[in-house]
């Protein structure tokens, strides 16, 4: 009777060491999916159609699971990144979620230990190839590869209307001192020159700034901490901030960048800098047409340079349904799945062999600038920065935005990023 | 018998006690505890070890921190003006229903309504008459005015400024002034055992202020700079008091009714027979009659005015920082910044905050309860 039972409880043992070593091997496996798929998310509104596209994309393939598509609206996921903590923390993750990819995944997640390493399965897809290496670097760290890129947006574009611009009698401006030029002509005929809305667009704003002010390879010094932020170069990106403070409207912090947005197309300002996710709004719920109702510029003194932002996918440890995730993974990072989310959501392909024929002008244009820009990372959409140094640096901004004191936000910075980008 | 049934009732309210016990003065105190140490929160694996006071001292004179100090000063502006305002338009609401004015029943409804919306609702709806392009600003227009430019929410102005850093040192300044006039008062009543306890303080906080000099290094070398941090009162705070006055006031409102209603007839004929007109019935009799009901209405407003963070986030959001409140710097430090112990020092000073109006209320009670036994 008792050898009976040791042998069972050596049979048990065997049988959870296999299943327990199945770890590596669970990314690669094939397997038919089935039950539920729970995906998280911030897409809903204007951006839901693009989910939807990619979720029926998923059932047709993959019939025997249920989706449950789980949005919490609220622009840039302020909401729904605080909803993820309390259900992570509670140990309750969905299968898997958005995230903005690069240091708010990695400053987040991964060094909390709560993300499954996707390096294998980026090696049986081939993703290594397909994505560009700047981008596969910036998703990744010494450990591993933490996300699936679904698309790629722009962050340093200046938006305007081409009839307006030459009503007016002013030129794009190419780079900060001709904006200032450019300003002043604006002003004298009651054009606000430069639309701004709630404090991350100022934010947004200051990453083109700090792009134009530095250079690409300063700029990227900043965020591996080669170059302080109180340094007398970037000390100058808080003067140039000021002066083009002066050009923007007063009511800006009550406004929305929709609202920026609707400034410029109803002829009130003159330009505005915004990711391109604008391109999108215009297109699509404005019914303009890009390239001849509106067009685009690389911010000024950026051309040249892509700063880039991507949402991802990726897979939390404790994931319910890993094998269904797993697909879902695979689905986001094909040609098929990628171009039939990108062109609806008015961003590009992370994929080198996207089929550009599907896209609108404006992402014909970006693809291009994509495949041969230098591509850095943007501060406000967390690809350079992790959480912390962003929501310090929001209060240092709205600081600056009152009292307006450069020497004081470049301190305050430099204070913040000794204390939150150097810990670990 | 009696025995038996305090076992019994001993019994039934075990349960509640240990709840409040664990969920509220439990979780009190591991807020506290958290506050100490360097935890960050979303780690799989923490390790959580005890800093001490670190955190606070950050949150006091870090350069990066200077929306939190900006915050702690709004807070105070906050409960200062919310409270203050209740109570004086509650009273002369509940002064104008008293008078027998027509309609009675319909306007204390009217007035009473707002309290019954969320704050969310509230805010939402006072966001909208506080866009600076529409709402009240464009009311003007429609009786032939100009629109007024005030930004109200979105405005970055802001006035009485006081220099944080130097702060501590007025504050300790006035403590001393404050207890110093106290104990002159307890000699010059012959008290002198008081007078020697407030002499005690006036003293220390004259030393302690001494120390806290730009000359010292005492406190100062915690600092990064030597610059001056001016902080002040903020107008864009001024939309949402508004909003909450409006919403609070009924309340205030409804108590004073009902303690009017309490005051005896014979009372208000006797002042009218020593010939009071209605004005020094009011202030010299009726609000010394109502002093407990102000009080409850104090400590009610000012418990809800550290807790505005519904409608500010309803009203401007998150992060515009000329009306934020302690209670967001908390939230943001916490669930967007990811420094779960940072945000318990806030957490904790804010708690601190209420002791301060608490205290009093429970002061005040205790001796009520002393006079009359």
């Amino acid at each position: 009777m008792k050898k009976l039972l040791f042998i069972l409880l050596m049979v048990c043992m065997q049988v959870s060491l296999f299943a327990g070593g199945g770890k590596e091997t669970d990314l690669a496996k094939e397997g038919t999916p089935t039950g539920k798929l729970e995906i998280f998310s911030w897409w809903a509104g204007d951006e839901g159609p693009a989910l939807d596209a990619l979720v029926r994309l998923y059932e047709k393939k993959y019939p025997d699971v249920e989706v449950l598509n789980a949005t919490v609206a609220g622009g840039s996921g302020v909401n729904a990144k605080a909803v993820l903590k309390t259900r992570m923390l509670g140990g309750n993750p969905p299968d898997t979620f958005q995230v903005h990819a690069g240091q708010e995944l990695i400053g987040t997640w991964v060094v909390a230990e709560r993300m499954e390493d996707l390096t294998t399965l980026f090696k049986k897809e081939g993703w290594n190839k397909a994505f560009p290496k700047d981008l596969v670097n910036l998703l990744g760290t010494k450990e591993g590869i933490w996300s699936v890129p679904v698309n790629i947006h722009r962050s340093n574009v200046l938006w305007y209307v081409p009839d307006n611009i030459q009503k007016w009698g002013v030129k794009v401006p190419e780079s900060w001192d001709d904006f200032f030029k450019t300003a002043e002509v604006l002003k004298t005929q009651g054009i606000v020159p430069l639309a701004l809305a709630t404090n991350w667009t100022v934010m947004h704003l200051w990453e083109s700034i700090a792009l134009a002010t530095l250079g690409a390879d300063d700029y990227a010094k900043l965020w591996n901490a080669s170059l302080a932020f109180d340094d007398p170069k970037a000390k100058k990106i808080w003067d140039v901030l000021d002066k083009v403070l002066q050009y923007t409207n007063k009511d800006a912090s009550s406004l929305s960048w929709q609202q920026a947005m609707d400034m410029v197309v109803s002829g009130k300002a003159a330009f505005n800098i915004m990711g391109d996710w604008a391109a999108g709004y215009m297109a699509t719920t404005l019914n303009l047409k890009p390239g001849m109702e509106f067009a685009w510029n690389a911010s000024p003194g950026t051309k040249g340079v892509f700063m880039f932002l991507a949402d991802s996918f990726g897979l939390p440890v404790g994931a319910p349904n890993k094998t269904a995730a797993v697909a879902w993974l695979r689905l986001i990072g094909s040609r098929e799945g990628s171009d039939a989310f990108n062109p609806l959501k008015g961003s590009i392909s992370a994929r080198r062999d996207s089929d550009l024929s599907l896209y609108n002008a404006y992402g014909q244009s970006a693809a291009k600038s994509f495949q041969k820009d230098r591509i850095v990372g943007s501060l406000t959409h967390g690809v350079v920065s992790n959480e912390n140094f962003m929501s310090g640096f929001s209060n240092v901004l709205e600081g600056f935005l009152k009292d307006r004191n450069t020497t004081f936000a470049a301190q305050a910075t430099q204070s913040l990023a000794s204390d939150t980008l150097l810990r670990k | 018998m009696n025995k038996k049934s305090n076992f019994i009732s001993f019994l039934l309210i075990v349960p509640s006690i240990v709840l409040v016990a664990v969920f509220v003065y439990g979780f009190i105190f591991y807020t506290f505890y958290i506050s100490l140490t360097d935890w960050e929160g979303l780690s799989l694996h923490p390790s959580i070890s005890f800093v001490g006071l670190r955190n606070y001292i950050k949150l006091f004179t870090e350069l990066s921190f200077q929306r939190f100090r900006q915050d702690f000063f709004n807070t105070i502006y906050y409960s200062f003006f919310l409270i203050g305002f209740t109570l004086i338009i509650g009273f002369l609401l509940a002064v104008l229903l008293d008078r027998k004015m027509k309609g009675e029943n319909i306007w204390r409804n009217i007035f009473l309504y707002p309290l019954a919306l969320s704050f969310i609702v509230t805010g939402t709806v006072w966001r909208w008459i506080f866009a600076p392009e529409g709402g009240l600003n464009v009311l003007p227009t429609l009786l032939g005015g100009k629109a007024l430019s005030f930004s109200w929410l979105s405005s970055r102005v802001s006035t009485f400024h006081v220099d944080w850093f130097a702060f501590p040192r007025l504050l300790l300044l006035a403590v001393f002034i404050m207890f110093f006039l106290w104990g002159a008062n307890a000699l010059f009543h012959k008290r002198y055992k008081k007078m020697g306890i407030l002499g005690a303080i006036s003293i220390l906080s004259l030393l302690l202020g001494c120390l806290y000099s730009p000359h010292s290094r005492v406190f100062t070398h915690f600092l990064e700079t030597s610059a001056a941090e001016w902080k002040g009162f903020e107008y864009a705070t001024i939309g949402v008091i508004i909003a909450a006055v409006w919403q609070y006031s009924g309340y205030a409102m409804a108590l004073y009714t009902a303690g009017l209603k309490g005051i005896d007839v014979s009372i208000r004929d006797a002042a009218s027979i020593d010939g009071l007109n209605s004005i020094q019935f009011y202030s010299r009799i009726a609000l010394p009659i109502l002093r407990p009901i102000s009080l409850s209405v104090v400590v009610v407003i000012a418990h809800i005015s550290l807790k505005l963070f519904a409608l500010i986030m309803a009203m401007a959001g998150p992060d515009n920082g000329g009306t934020s409140h302690l209670s967001i710097s908390m939230f943001l430090q916490t669930f967007r910044a990811n420094q779960f112990a940072e945000g318990a020092a806030i957490a904790s000073i804010l708690f601190m905050l209420a002791m301060i109006f608490i205290i009093p209320y429970l002061i005040y009670l205790y001796s009520q309860k002393r006079n009359t036994a």
